[in-house]
């Protein structure tokens, strides 16, 4: 009896008290507002990374086989012979600027920063559910994103087989995709504890009062994502030791019979081939249909977080509610759900049968209404309302027109006779750039400009963040709208010359110089958001708890909030986007006041 | 219909693919313009300065339900009555070997292997084993239906007007074939023989005229990365008349007889 009492009501000044150490608070800390941080910048490292791998790349594209200025000469003579790059080396950057933007920049971004951080403090809680299993989550994601960028390191270079691996290449491929492989395994693992903890901290720890209706879009965003992630990871992380085996133990998974490389036959019993690789009984398309399986809902872990946060800023700098906050919740998960049925639309020139086909174009025609309904919402959001054009608001609202151009040129890809043309062209690659990069990436730093104040008590500065809007939304366009002009015309992706070598590109190459100036001119852009970054943490304009006069929970919090997040637990009284309320005395109405104010 | 900037048509179905090409991308470019015009509107008339009070309940009538209903019949529309018969087309209606120019071709690292089953019209038999510099495909010549194959790299010729037959695979790794002008795209995959076809109906010869380009041809793209030298896996379809066709056979056949 006496410890069932201890247990329910001890007092809070028996609370552990003592001030943990450096290496406690900062690096391993327990806390998810530190390893969201955390998460956060290391993400816009890798993203910084990846995007200087893609401007090396951009340089070989636009002036084919001359000597990179700069970097050229920093790099290995068996990397790049005199400054110029060779092929092998061009196929290394381009299959590591996917991998380090998806997996390794914009996923722990939007996710691992923005979810860990947000989570908690929207939903009311003190910290996520499972700490410790967050803090694993990051350090388990360094792992694997040093043996990433390792993978440089080793002989005969990095991975070289694209982002997608696709067998028997990557198979054949050298020790580089070994230990992208390993670094997969490790990346996978890191997203599976995230994933449970987000969602079990949603379910578990909402505040008193936040029935699921209330909660912000953003929350029901990271759900979705944290689902996605949960139930599609796993098939690729099985597959990834699957190809693991293939390469080191002699297995053949996705390798058929009677394999024949460089004029000399692999043969099917283990060990007796030179160099111990087996073939036989195994078939290439199963790994498309596992790779796809997660990277397909992939696409959707990336931009769930972005719709999120483009709806907490838009209902923000409009002074209105979300317009129709339940159509865009039940599109989340309609769009979850419905991801995980359509991974074989990339793969129609595999040969796919009619009954086959026709099943992964309904559904990928499906998808689209989910998707259209929140873009729908957002915009029907702007009508009759009072917009501040803040800068996060300009990101977020670059967002619909760059997301809408997006998903409008998956629609030729989607179906399969118009792919036949326009399949593995940069037509595909603006397709997807425009959803990942001035789409995905922009909601991203419409949310570090939106929270900046939160995190750190100051705010970012206007005058650099207008000039980091308008260049990046200028070169973004320039670099991706004439590689819709390529494709449609026909230039093939991952060229190392870019398409010099065939007569049908002879028109197109022209915009390979016009895209390389752009992405170089984009990268001098992201200088002022470094600057802006790093200065106002220091010397930005102090703010208060709630900058933006905004209605969720986390702008009760201090800024930035201190341990355990809140002064009290908050009670919430009223759905997440109640501004300009008929009647009320302000235009917005916190969630977590009971008066109407 | 067509929309600007694809390349030149010069097989049969080309004109259908292009036709949904078109149609895909009008539909659009309607969109993208009647959203934009919209968001332009709001973001002008509803800006703070010109709409200081936001307006709680915003839009009341239901007419974005009736856009997204009307987008989504559209899709439908478009699905049942185009995409699905074109690729039911693409895939099923192959046309008889009796009919059709047949020809293997087998993609390697990084060049087109072209298997011709010669005056018989039967394909030799072909044995990993045997495969060798100078016989890339390992073609056994021993095979009484083998001996009149003929093979070539990176040069595929087929006559103008008749359907030609492609069975595609691969030694190694995944390659794409692709004929740009043709629309036609398959990839071509170890332990798969993948059937594709077409109809020529300009030859190469035309189509250098109509282009005014003596130095035009059809190229044999690889759209699946394959390696360091995917970027230079280059072939050439030479699509001739008949009679061309015949004599390339013949002069084909007598050096096999050399």
């Amino acid at each position: 009896m006496d410890n069932v009492a201890a247990i329910g009501q001890r007092p809070a000044h028996e609370e552990p008290h003592e001030q943990p150490g450096f290496l406690r608070r900062y690096i391993f800390s327990l806390d998810h507002k530190v390893i969201g941080i955390q998460y956060a910048v290391t993400g816009l490292l890798f993203l910084l990374f990846g995007f200087t791998l893609m401007m090396i790349m951009r340089y070989q594209l636009a002036y084919p086989m001359t000597p990179v200025p700069l970097v050229g000469n920093l790099l290995s003579p068996a990397n790049a012979a005199g400054g110029v790059l060779l092929p092998e080396f061009y196929n290394q950057l381009g299959a590591m600027h996917g991998t380090v933007m998806i997996f390794l920049g914009v996923v722990p971004l939007a996710i691992g920063g923005f979810g860990n951080y947000l989570i908690p403090l929207q939903i009311g809680a003190s910290d996520m559910a499972f700490p410790k299993l967050n803090l694993m989550s990051y350090w388990v994601y360094v792992a694997g994103g040093l043996v990433m960028v390792a993978t440089f390191f080793v002989p005969g270079g990095s991975a070289q087989s694209g982002w997608t691996s696709y067998p028997p290449l990557s198979v054949i491929a050298s020790a580089g995709q070994t230990w992208w492989l390993i670094g997969m395994v490790l990346l996978i693992t890191s997203s599976l504890l995230g994933s449970i903890n987000f969602i079990v901290t949603i379910v578990q720890l909402r505040a008193p009062g936040l029935t699921w209706m209330r909660l912000p879009f953003l929350v029901w965003a990271q759900l979705g994502a944290s689902f996605l992630l949960l139930l599609a990871f796993p098939p690729l992380e099985a597959a990834g030791v699957l190809q693991l085996m293939d390469r080191v133990a002699g297995t053949s998974f996705f390798l058929p019979s009677g394999l024949v490389v460089s004029n000399r036959l692999m043969t099917t019993m283990t060990g007796t081939a030179a160099d111990g690789l087996a073939s036989g009984g195994g078939n290439p398309l199963l790994w498309q249909h596992l790779f796809w399986f997660l990277a397909h809902p992939e696409v959707y872990v990336l931009i769930l977080p972005a719709m999120g946060i483009v709806g907490e800023i838009v209902a923000n700098n409009a002074r209105r509610p979300l317009w129709g906050y339940r159509h865009m919740v039940y599109s989340v998960g309609f769009l979850s759900f419905m991801s995980m049925v359509v991974w074989a639309h990339h793969m129609y020139i595999t040969g796919m049968g009619t009954t086959l086909a026709a099943f992964f174009q309904t559904t990928t025609m499906i998808i689209s209404i989910p998707s259209i309904v929140i873009l729908t919402s957002l915009l029907m959001t702007l009508w009759g309302a009072s917009i501040r054009f803040t800068v996060p608001m300009l990101f977020a609202l670059a967002f619909m027109p760059m997301f809408g151009i997006g998903g409008l040129t998956g629609l030729p890809l989607g179906l399969a006779p118009s792919d036949i043309h326009l399949h593995d062209t940069y037509y595909v690659i603006g397709h997807f750039h425009y959803v990942v990069a001035p789409g995905t990436i922009f909601a991203l730093f419409a949310g570090v400009y939106y929270w900046f104040p939160k995190v750190t008590g100051r705010r970012m500065n206007d005058v650099l963040g207008h000039v980091h809007f308008w260049g990046s939304f200028i070169c973004m366009n320039v670099i991706f709208m004439p590689m819709f002009i390529q494709g449609l015309g026909g230039m093939n992706r991952r060229l190392y010359d870019g398409g010099a070598m065939y007569l049908h590109n002879a028109e197109l190459l022209k915009w390979n110089v016009v895209i390389g100036i752009a992405a170089w001119t984009l990268g001098l852009f992201q200088v002022p958001f470094i600057v802006n970054f790093f200065t106002s943490i220091r010397w930005g304009r102090p703010a208060d708890r709630n900058p933006w006069e905004a209605t969720t929970l986390e702008w009760a919090a201090p800024s930035p909030p201190g341990h355990g997040n809140f002064d009290t637990t908050p009670a919430v009284y009223r759905g997440p986007y109640e501004y300009s309320v008929p009647g009320a005395r302000r235009d917005f109405s916190p969630q977590s006041e009971q008066e109407p104010a | 219909m067509n929309f600007p900037g694809l390349p030149q048509q010069a097989s049969a179905h080309a004109p259908q693919i292009d036709f949904v090409l078109g149609l895909e991308h009008w539909s659009m470019v309607v969109l993208f313009v009647a959203f934009f015009a919209y968001f332009a509107f709001v973001l002008v008339r509803f800006r703070q300065g010109a709409h200081p009070r936001a307006d709680y309940h915003g839009m009341r009538s239901r007419w974005s339900l009736y856009v997204v209903a009307a987008i989504a019949i559209s899709e439908a529309v478009l699905l049942a009555a185009f995409e699905l018969p074109e690729w039911n087309d693409r895939i099923n209606n192959l046309p008889s070997p009796e009919e059709a120019t047949v020809v293997r071709v087998v993609a390697e690292q990084f060049a087109w292997n072209i298997h011709y089953p010669g005056p018989d019209g039967v394909f030799g038999r072909t044995d990993v084993n045997l495969v060798a510099a100078d016989n890339p495909i390992g073609l056994d010549r021993s095979d009484p239906a083998g001996k009149d194959d003929i093979t070539a790299i990176n040069q595929l010729t087929v006559p103008v007007n008749h359907p030609v037959l492609i069975h595609l695979t691969s030694k190694d790794v995944i390659h794409s074939f692709t004929l740009y002008e043709m629309r036609v795209k398959q990839d071509a995959i170890p332990g798969t023989d993948s059937p594709v076809w077409f109809v020529p109906t300009i030859t190469t010869e035309q189509m250098r005229q109509r282009l005014g380009k003596s130095d035009f041809e059809y190229e044999i793209a690889c759209s699946q990365l394959c390696g360091l030298g995917h970027y230079r896996m280059r072939g050439f379809l030479n699509v001739v008349s008949d009679e061309e066709y015949r004599s390339y056979l013949a002069q084909e056949a007598q050096s096999l007889r050399r």
